[in-house]
């Protein structure tokens, strides 16, 4: 409807590019407009990886009030029935303001659609218009202490019990768990068999309010407390919050993989960073090699966007671009990086998280979060061995 | 080639340049001298001046189809100038209404020191063109001097012949002649900034191509080359640097493609073209080193020879991301647009 697909290409590993079309930039302006207002009544305070730190429900309520929570979700259960371009076009003007967009983020981005895709009507009805109005928010419940990149190796064990399931184990790294309502368990649910490693994972909805769960903080080398452990005590999960079928948990985790790692968050963690050395540079004389640098920069940011783009439009046409999607977060979280190294060199200030300024206090923030960057969702070895699979290397 | 082409017709553009290149890539293989027969096959396909207006004697289409024909062209390493004539000199000509021959062209900006005055109803011309490409092959030279085209015919001129990295033809023309009225018009204010970005254009769209031909190369060879009793792709260090290539040459070709389109829908004569074709340029000659330097190391010694064709692809690379202007050049250029937009133009220049 509103894609316009670009020059074809002849290697498979990029879909076509999109346009978004006008009815996007009227929507885009809206989003900017609200944006202003927050900033100029200072609601909030522009910060590096705001998808993972900047929790606030109040902004999540907001953004529920305008529509543009669950963009995607049908209007019959409370959503907005609108594009997954439309969706990409919000978030990324979101995430460029450093808005705090980590309350609701998961539930939006992927429990929504998860739910959509293998939940039952009942599930659906309870949570979709709650995530809508942002006010449900998720985590997200896979890795385990010994099950990192090797995500099959979960242990945390489903047992089937009069009228539901039984779950014990630990997850960890989960983001937002403390705050949050629920989140997705995946767990094993039958024996592990050496030869289909995949095989017998389910996926179960788990309040993180009920009897069994103990939510612990893991502090970042900041002191931040963002990510959790999560013990799972003998909890019990009715069977009414199975996700999709028992045994078929691994096929639905990676099927929302292309989903999770080609959006814009995979390349403006750490661009309210970059706008604000900018800031510091315009006012100043600068000297070409400084104008360079930050050329290249604007250069590949402007790259990745097109590339995570074109992953969106394969993705809002149905399509599963694993490979691209790899690829976006491969070369987008670099960028992330490089931008930290870039700016710390042009600016000359020190990190400082307690700085009353700006520049050093989000360098300080992208500092701490950034070796997160390149791990979170998919190592980026893990992602490359994705792409050489594709080729043929392996 | 006349009207818009949508994907489909586009792709069926590309197969047929394949087709094309492929039946000379033997006799020829890129390192050869001019091929005439290839030329003449290139001329009668109608790709030599695909992208000319019909009215001044081309094929018509768009740039985006002439941007296809030269990824095409990239990726085959076809030692024609199919962009110097198609792109740049029959556009430039077109531009200034002077007539079109038949037969390769290129188009160059006349440096400063060129000494052109005028003589009854031209113009008299001494001094050197230096790095003119192809020069010595071209039916017309187009060069802009001020708001002047002079169309230079090859008796008009001596060539001191020159090349650069991948042998493509990079001669000096040491003039002296007098170009009367006939070869000689004013343009629109702006033509060099124009003729920039089609330079521009021209080298992005060959070195998307290069990268790709690097890319299939190496995909091939760490597939039959064996070490330690299998085959190099088995090797995870190998796999991790196939990756990394993959993506630099996927960037690259977003990156152009992008660009392209953008410059299609609003004309490169629109400011934006000018930030995107300076990202695109920046893109493509930092990929370009990445994309050169992995090839060869996942190649081994035999990528250095020319025993084997790898070099084809690299050397274009090496020479084609300083062609046009380095990625230092364009990437101060990007560097200071946004500086003058300040912060707040900042994401707008992204999204823009």
């Amino acid at each position: 409807m509103m894609t316009a697909r670009g020059t074809s290409t002849d290697t498979p590993l990029i879909p076509p590019m999109v346009n978004l079309g006008p009815e996007v930039d009227v929507l885009r302006a809206e989003v900017r407009d609200f944006l202003a207002e927050e900033l100029a009544a200072e609601r909030f305070e522009p910060h590096c990886d705001a998808w993972l730190s900047g929790w606030d429900a109040g902004f999540s309520r907001r953004l529920g009030e305008r529509g543009w929570l669950g963009m995607t979700i049908p209007r019959e259960y409370g959503g907005h029935g609108r594009s997954s371009l439309e969706r990409y076009a919000v978030t990324e003007e979101l995430l460029a303001a450093g808005a705090p967009v980590a309350a609701h983020w998961v539930a939006d981005r992927q429990t929504a659609p998860s739910l959509l895709r293998y939940g039952s009507d009942a599930l659906k009805r309870r949570y979709l218009p709650a995530i809508a109005r942002g006010e449900c928010f998720f985590a997200i419940g896979l890795s385990e202490p010994d099950a990192g990149s090797d995500l099959a190796a979960v242990r945390t064990r489903a047992v089937h019990r009069d009228g539901g399931w039984e779950l014990n184990g630990t997850k960890v790294w989960t983001s937002g768990a403390h705050q949050a309502h629920a989140f997705f368990v995946l767990a094993r649910s039958s024996p592990i068999d050496v030869a289909d490693r995949h095989a017998g994972l389910s996926q179960f909805l788990v309040g993180l309010s009920s009897p069994g769960v103990t939510v612990r903080p893991i502090r970042m080398t900041s002191g931040e407390h963002h990510f959790n452990e999560v013990l799972l005590d003998s909890v019990f999960v009715p069977d009414d919050a199975v996700i999709g079928a028992i045994g078929a948990g691994w096929q639905q985790v990676t099927s929302e993989l292309a989903f999770e790692r080609s959006g814009p968050e995979r390349f403006l963690s750490t661009f309210p960073l970059l706008v604000a050395v900018v800031d510091h540079l315009s006012a100043k004389d600068i000297p070409c090699d400084s104008t360079r640098e930050l050329g290249e920069l604007i250069a590949r940011l402007w790259t990745l966007r097109q590339m995570s783009l074109a992953v969106a439009g394969a993705l809002a046409g149905g399509e599963a671009p694993d490979v691209a999607a790899a690829l976006v977060k491969d070369l987008g979280t670099r960028l992330e990086c490089d931008v930290i190294d870039t700016a710390r060199l042009l600016v000359h200030t020190e990190p400082d998280l307690s700085s009353g300024e700006r520049l050093p206090r989000l360098l300080a923030e992208a500092v701490a979060h950034a070796p997160g960057f390149t791990l979170r969702g998919g190592t980026n070895e893990i992602l490359r061995g994705v792409v050489a699979r594709a080729l043929g290397m392996r | 080639m006349t009207g818009t082409m949508d994907a489909n017709e586009l792709e069926l553009l590309r197969r047929s340049c394949s087709d094309l290149f492929n039946r000379y890539q033997d006799e020829q293989d890129g390192r050869a001298g001019w091929d005439d027969r290839l030329w003449q096959a290139i001329e009668q396909s109608g790709f030599a001046l695909v992208s000319v207006p019909v009215e001044h004697g081309g094929e018509g289409g768009t740039l985006r189809e002439a941007a296809t024909v030269l990824t095409v062209a990239g990726e085959h390493c076809v030692m024609a100038p199919i962009g110097e004539t198609a792109v740049l000199g029959a556009w430039l000509l077109g531009q200034a209404g002077l007539e079109i021959p038949a037969g390769p062209l290129t188009a160059v900006s006349a440096p400063p020191e060129l000494q052109v005055n005028p003589v009854g109803g031209g113009w008299s011309v001494l001094g050197r063109l230096p790095r003119v490409p192809w020069g010595r092959y071209v039916a017309r030279v187009a060069v802009l001097a001020g708001d002047h085209v002079l169309s230079l015919a090859p008796e008009a001129v001596s060539v001191e012949p020159g090349a650069n990295l991948a042998g493509e033809p990079r001669d000096t023309l040491l003039v002296d002649c007098i170009v009367d009225r006939a070869e000689q018009a004013r343009v629109q204010p702006g033509t060099d900034e124009l003729l920039r970005r089609r330079q521009v254009l021209v080298r992005i769209a060959l070195m998307a191509g290069a990268a790709q031909r690097a890319l299939s190369s190496t995909l091939r060879y760490v597939s039959e080359r064996e070490q330690f009793g299998r085959p190099l792709s088995g090797f995870q260090a190998v796999q991790q640097q196939v990756a990394e290539l993959a993506g630099e040459t996927a960037a690259m070709r977003i990156s152009v493609d992008a660009a392209i389109d953008l410059c299609g829908r609003h004309g490169l004569e629109h400011d934006r073209a000018g930030d995107v074709l300076a990202a695109a340029k920046v893109q493509a000659g930092r990929g370009a080193g990445r994309v050169a330097r992995i090839a060869h190391q996942l190649h081994g010694a035999i990528g250095l020879t020319d025993e084997h064709s790898l070099g084809l692809a690299t050397t274009r690379l090496w020479a084609w991301r300083d062609e046009a202007g380095s990625e230092a050049e364009w990437a101060c250029e990007l560097g200071a647009r946004v500086l003058d937009r300040g912060a707040e133009g900042l994401w707008c220049f992204i999204t823009g």
